[in-house]
């Protein structure tokens, strides 16, 4: 019992330490920042204070761009689950060996390049004369021009593509748990394929789908790049705000207290789905 | 419990010996000139670099900022550590006064006498008899035009507000900017403008017109090659670049409201560990040579030195538009803004840009 203490001890004292070190110390710091009323390293005198917090409620807007964001993450998370699972049953239910391997690997290919070098291609493909604008005038040379970019679709295209992946990988992940067995009983006792995706797909695959959704999510609602390359003057969102303060006028505590009211509005939005994720989970 | 505790103990270490070699590096400085700016804004030019290291044999090393208050940030943590600071002119007052720049002695800048004299005796960089920072370069912040669209050039800021331009506008993503130019568009000090509701509601109205908000140069060199804009505000130097290296239809006004302008000078941060090197790397930096360097590769904003521009080629934008004698008088060089103004102007410009987004 002592040695297997020991190597649990062994196995998980890196992870614990990279996590506190790269996780806990930089978000204890950032919440101590939130507190104070200047500036560190300013030459104001700093003294705690909640007005931080409180700016959050004076002014209108920004409100308003939490709302915002939390819909823009609600559409992407709800957009990749809707475009991602039958990707991922597809994947894992009627292709196998070459082809399978193939196509995951063309799923994770995004992932080999960097996140900015995504979003400027897709201002290639959607602005007027992109991509886009000429494969429709090739075939309908009397349509008006398409140019999305500049947009809110833009903003959305560009993160779904960016998200999309999370929400394959993991849906597939849990589809592939699924005993084909059981999928041939069912048809055996006279089930359709409507019937089987609900009653046994659906509820056994739900974790994959439901990580999916969290791990789009939660990052979405943060988002700043992605709005405000593809967005124009609709590329605005809490991540821009708070980044502003963080580089424009270098008030850390404001930035750091809208990025803690962010973070709290989102695990409200986690708790609040908590119950229903406890009963698919079968936790406690 | 007491594995966090083992954790955290390890984690302080971890960041006490991360520091120890911070501390380490600040004493190993007698060949390295250490240069404080922004990226891309001339004193980091491979060929400028090379061209120094060659003469002096001083390595040049560059640390960079995003905005002018992470200048002050940097310099309060890292006492000691830079030579060369590159400073707004608007800022050297306050950083003289916070003791993070130190005089310096011009009579080892040889090429300080070729200076524009009006820009480098100015009262921003002279504190008390004494100089604290050598004036280096110029620019404006205005209204360039495609030249297709307009055969004329425009001759008023309003026509960033011209419902004939709707959709059309590339304005750049910056408060003081904004505020500067509503203040100049409603015949208000761009300094300290009286009316900021005027402003709020000018910059509001701007809604329909734009098109896109562009952060970095190249960003908005994007844009005007993909032909998304009629008109923009940005650097006069960068439309200067894309119409003489990118051959893009491209031009600037100084409209008749003003336009912003900026002056960039070098300073010599307290305690810095290479004066004479920093002098070294100040005097090549105002000399001709370089200036003659930045303007063949591009982008280059106005030199303060009196010969280098003597030299620029008589069909210059720079020549002809932004340093006419005609033009001059109706730029705003910035003056220094508080923390206050900086934040309030903050707070309104991301008060508009939430209106262009409902």
């Amino acid at each position: 019992m002592a040695r297997q203490g020991r190597s649990i001890f062994a196995l998980t004292v890196p992870t614990f330490l990279w996590l506190t070190v790269a996780v806990v110390l930089p978000i204890t710091v950032m919440f101590y920042f939130s507190f104070l009323s200047a500036s560190p390293f300013g030459t104001k005198p700093a003294s705690l204070t909640l007005d931080n917090y409180a700016t959050f409620f004076t002014k209108d807007f920004y409100s308003f761009l939490a709302w915002r964001s939390i819909k823009l993450g609600l559409l992407v998370a709800a957009l990749c689950a809707l475009i991602g699972f039958p990707a991922a049953l597809v994947l894992s239910h009627r292709l196998s060996g070459y082809w399978r391997e193939a196509l995951l690997l063309l799923v994770i290919l995004p992932f080999w390049s960097n996140a900015l070098i995504r979003i400027f291609a897709w201002t290639m493909v959607l602005r007027e004369q992109g991509l886009v604008d000429q494969a429709v005038h090739a075939v309908l040379p009397w349509a008006p021009s398409v140019g999305i970019l500049y947009s809110y679709p833009a903003i959305v295209i560009g993160l779904v593509h960016s998200f999309l992946p999370y929400m394959i990988l993991t849906c597939y992940i849990s589809l592939q748990a699924i005993d084909p067995s059981l999928v041939d009983a069912a048809r055996g006792l006279g089930a359709r394929d409507h019937t089987i995706l609900r009653r046994i797909i659906l509820p056994l695959s739900f974790p994959g789908l439901a990580v999916g959704a969290i791990l789009t999510f939660v990052p979405v609602v943060g988002a700043f790049m992605e709005p405000r390359i593809l967005g124009g003057r609709q590329g605005i969102t809490m991540g821009t705000v708070i980044e502003d303060q963080f580089t424009e006028v270098f008030n850390w505590p404001l930035g750091a207290a809208l990025s803690f009211i962010l973070l709290g509005i989102v695990l409200a939005i986690l708790a609040l789905c908590y119950p229903l994720l406890r009963a698919r989970f079968r936790l406690g | 419990m007491k594995l966090v505790a083992s954790c955290a103990l390890s984690a302080l270490a971890a960041v006490a010996v991360l520091v120890g070699t911070q501390t380490a590096a600040l004493h190993a400085a007698d060949g390295e000139v250490r240069v404080l700016n922004w990226k891309g804004w001339g004193t980091d030019e491979p060929w400028a670099i090379e061209a120094f290291e060659k003469e002096t044999g001083l390595k040049v090393v560059h640390d960079y900022i995003t905005s002018f208050p992470e200048t002050f940030t940097k310099l309060r943590v890292n006492p000691g550590y830079y030579d060369v600071v590159v400073l707004n002119a608007a800022f050297t007052q306050q950083a003289a006064a916070e003791g993070l720049i130190q005089p310096i002695d011009t009579s080892t800048i040889a090429n300080f006498g070729v200076l524009f004299p009006d820009l480098r005796d100015s009262p921003e960089l002279n504190i008390d008899g004494s100089n604290f920072g050598v004036v280096w370069m110029w620019g404006g912040t205005s209204v360039s035009y495609n030249t297709d669209v307009f055969p004329e050039p425009p001759t008023s800021l309003e026509v960033l507000w011209d419902p004939k331009y709707a959709n059309r506008v590339c304005w750049r993503d910056d408060a003081e900017d904004s505020v500067r130019f509503a203040a100049l568009a409603t015949g208000q000090d761009p300094d300290k403008p009286a009316d900021m509701d005027k402003i709020r509601e000018k910059l509001l109205a701007l809604k329909p017109q734009i098109k896109a908000l562009w952060k970095s140069g190249d960003e908005w060199l994007k844009l005007v090659s993909a032909k998304e804009c009629d008109l923009s505000t940005v650097w006069t130097n960068n439309t200067e670049a894309a119409a003489v290296q990118d051959k893009l239809p491209i031009s600037f006004i100084v409209a008749k409201e003003g336009a912003i302008a900026f002056r960039d000078a070098m300073s010599i941060a307290k305690d810095a560990p290479n004066v004479k090197g920093a002098e070294a790397f100040i005097n090549y930096m105002v000399s001709v040579p370089f200036y003659q360097g930045w303007v063949k590769v591009g982008g280059a904003p106005v030199s303060a030195n009196k010969e280098a521009i003597e030299q620029l080629p008589e069909s210059s934008l720079t020549r002809t538009v932004l340093a006419a004698p005609e033009a001059l008088p109706r730029l705003n060089f910035k003056g220094p803004l508080t923390d206050e103004q900086r934040q309030s102007y903050l707070d309104l410009w991301q008060e508009v840009k939430a209106s262009f987004a409902q």
